[in-house]
């Protein structure tokens, strides 16, 4: 019997827009302090998917709860609740970093103590300290990166979703982000990350493929590659996704 | 030089107030060619775009397209070439016919004229022909922002990240559609921040905070490659990263999906020593083998 505390828990996930279905029931657990690669092709229902476990969307039918919300009926619970961060969106660079902080942590309902311990221990654990008056527009990609990851987790939420972190990053402060992850995971913050990066893929404890609205595959890394003869995640993930009859 | 110049780039610069968006860029691309234009974002991939396709002028260095000089020959050069920006310029309100018969309206052509130059790609989304764009999908998109670039017929296409976003198996597609675009005879100048895709070009640039940090062929800029290299499999990678970063005579460590690779000095470790310090910091049962560096090594080699 699995005994380890679950952040998130998906049952029968359905959403459909008119007479299409975007996710087609769909049901998957992740665990706290577990990387959960979230895969699948252009158009497979992912984003349909995390907009519903983010309390951004009703599901059609089926139920859930994320950091122990119903995703059903307290979707603005959930949404002080967890994390989030994008490549397109996390920060606004016409403020400087620690405005960015006091914004995201009044947003996240911090009082001025709390945001003033976190501005500085925040600045202090990214090494960030002589750059707080630095407006984020400045500040070299990979500095940024770090930044809004924190930022992301500002209000310690149980899980953080990842939405393309690492699209069009250089190869070097890809990696470096990585390494954050994996410390925030072993803090046992459940992160959920969604990437085209196939190298990327095998970072994670756990992925989940989706196709067509389906999930096709859910394992480790390890599993999937034994499962489908394959020699790394691409070959999974072509083997699986190329079979999508939708784009 | 084997064959003839299609693109030619010497000395251009660029800036944005205090940003350095190019420095002294030299490039020639060659005819019928695929040339790839790799780094990531901010680079300065799409600021040299916009100088090669007219839209934008360099602050010093000369540029011509098809011989035709980027300032005195502009409008022969938005005549013959084809250019697919990195944001889909596509009208969101028109289908995807109207799309598609506006591009050749402008060029002063017709969808039939050149019918057989987009027929590979768009006979894949015809049947959605009367599907406003902004309800394709992100693929589809993809596929009738190409015909939009091709649909007169152009010389030299350029195309601005094309497979950003794009999963992987729609990546391999679109990829195995270029080469088709090439074998018809028309040079590409395409960019990504994908260090996977660099083996598809024929010469590639690397290019980073505004400078050409590499060029050539792959097989040249691998074979320059200074270091020698090993790949471990097995154990776990984040403790491996830890152990080997602070090790004498090992310059670099990254992760490379399930391997990660080594970079040695010469007089370094070898694979026997690499093994004996993992075991020794208790790590059993890895593998260690001498590789070849892949772009991406030499990207981070360079970086």
């Amino acid at each position: 019997m699995e005994t380890r505390e679950k952040t998130v828990e998906i049952r029968n996930l359905v959403k459909k827009f008119g007479n299409f279905t975007a996710v087609n029931n769909i049901s998957f657990d992740v665990y706290k302090g577990e990387i959960f690669g979230f895969l699948g092709a252009n158009g497979a229902g992912k984003t349909t998917a995390i907009r519903i476990l983010c309390g951004l969307s009703l599901p059609t039918s089926g139920e859930g709860t994320v950091a122990g919300f119903s995703i059903n009926n307290q979707q603005e619970d959930i949404k002080k609740h967890i994390g989030y961060m994008s490549q397109r969106f996390s920060l606004y660079s016409d403020l400087k970093v620690w405005e960015n902080i006091e914004l995201f942590g009044g947003i996240y309902g911090l009082d001025d103590k709390q945001i003033a311990l976190k501005t500085d221990s925040m600045l202090k654990a990214l090494d960030l300290e002589d750059s707080r008056n630095m407006y984020v527009r400045d500040m070299p990609l990979g500095w940024k990166q770090k930044l809004a990851f924190s930022i992301a987790m500002v209000h310690d939420p149980q899980v953080v979703f990842l939405d393309e972190p690492t699209g069009g990053v250089d190869p070097v402060t890809r990696r470096n982000f990585w390494e954050m992850i994996y410390e925030a995971a072993s803090r046992g913050v459940t992160v959920f990350v969604t990437t085209h990066y196939m190298d990327e893929a095998e970072y994670c404890d756990r992925v989940s493929v989706m196709v067509d609205g389906v999930v096709e595959a859910l394992g480790a890394p390890a599993e999937l590659k034994k499962l489908y003869s394959a020699a790394n995640m691409d070959e999974v993930f072509t083997k699986i996704a190329g079979r999508a009859e939708r784009e | 030089m084997d064959g003839q110049t299609a693109i030619k780039v010497e000395g251009i610069c660029k800036s944005f107030k205090e940003t350095k968006a190019l420095q002294d860029i030299n490039l020639e691309i060659k005819h019928g060619e695929i040339f790839g234009l790799i780094g990531p974002d901010g680079a300065g991939k799409t600021s040299l775009f916009r100088i090669l396709t007219t839209l934008s002028l360099a602050d010093s260095g000369k540029a011509s397209v098809n011989g035709l000089d980027v300032v005195d020959g502009y409008a022969g050069i938005r005549r013959s070439i084809g250019y697919m920006p990195g944001h889909f310029a596509l009208y969101q309100d028109l289908s995807v016919e109207e799309n598609l018969n506006f591009y050749a309206t402008v060029f002063g052509t017709t969808v039939a004229e050149n019918y057989d130059t987009i027929k590979d790609i768009y006979s894949q989304i015809e049947m959605f022909k009367d599907r406003k764009a902004r309800d394709l999908s992100g693929g589809m998109k993809q596929k009738l922002a190409l015909c939009c670039a091709l649909v007169h017929k152009p010389d030299v296409l350029f195309l601005d990240e094309p497979t950003t976003g794009v999963d992987a198996v729609s990546r391999k597609e679109f990829w195995a559609m270029l080469g088709r675009i090439k074998d018809s005879g028309v040079t590409i100048m395409v960019s990504t921040p994908y260090m996977d895709e660099a083996s598809l070009c024929d010469r590639i640039a690397l290019i980073l905070a505004g400078k050409i940090i590499d060029k050539g062929t792959p097989a040249d800029i691998i074979s320059r490659y200074p270091h020698r290299l090993f790949a471990i499999r097995g154990g776990n990678m984040f403790r491996i990263l830890k152990e080997l970063k602070v090790h004498e005579g090992i310059i670099r460590c990254s992760s490379f999906g399930c391997e990660c690779h080594v970079a040695v000095t010469d007089n370094g470790p070898d694979a026997s020593s690499l093994l004996d310090i993992l075991e020794k910091s208790g790590m059993q049962g890895c593998r260690v083998e001498a590789i070849q560096a892949g772009i991406e090594d030499c990207f981070i080699g360079l970086s």
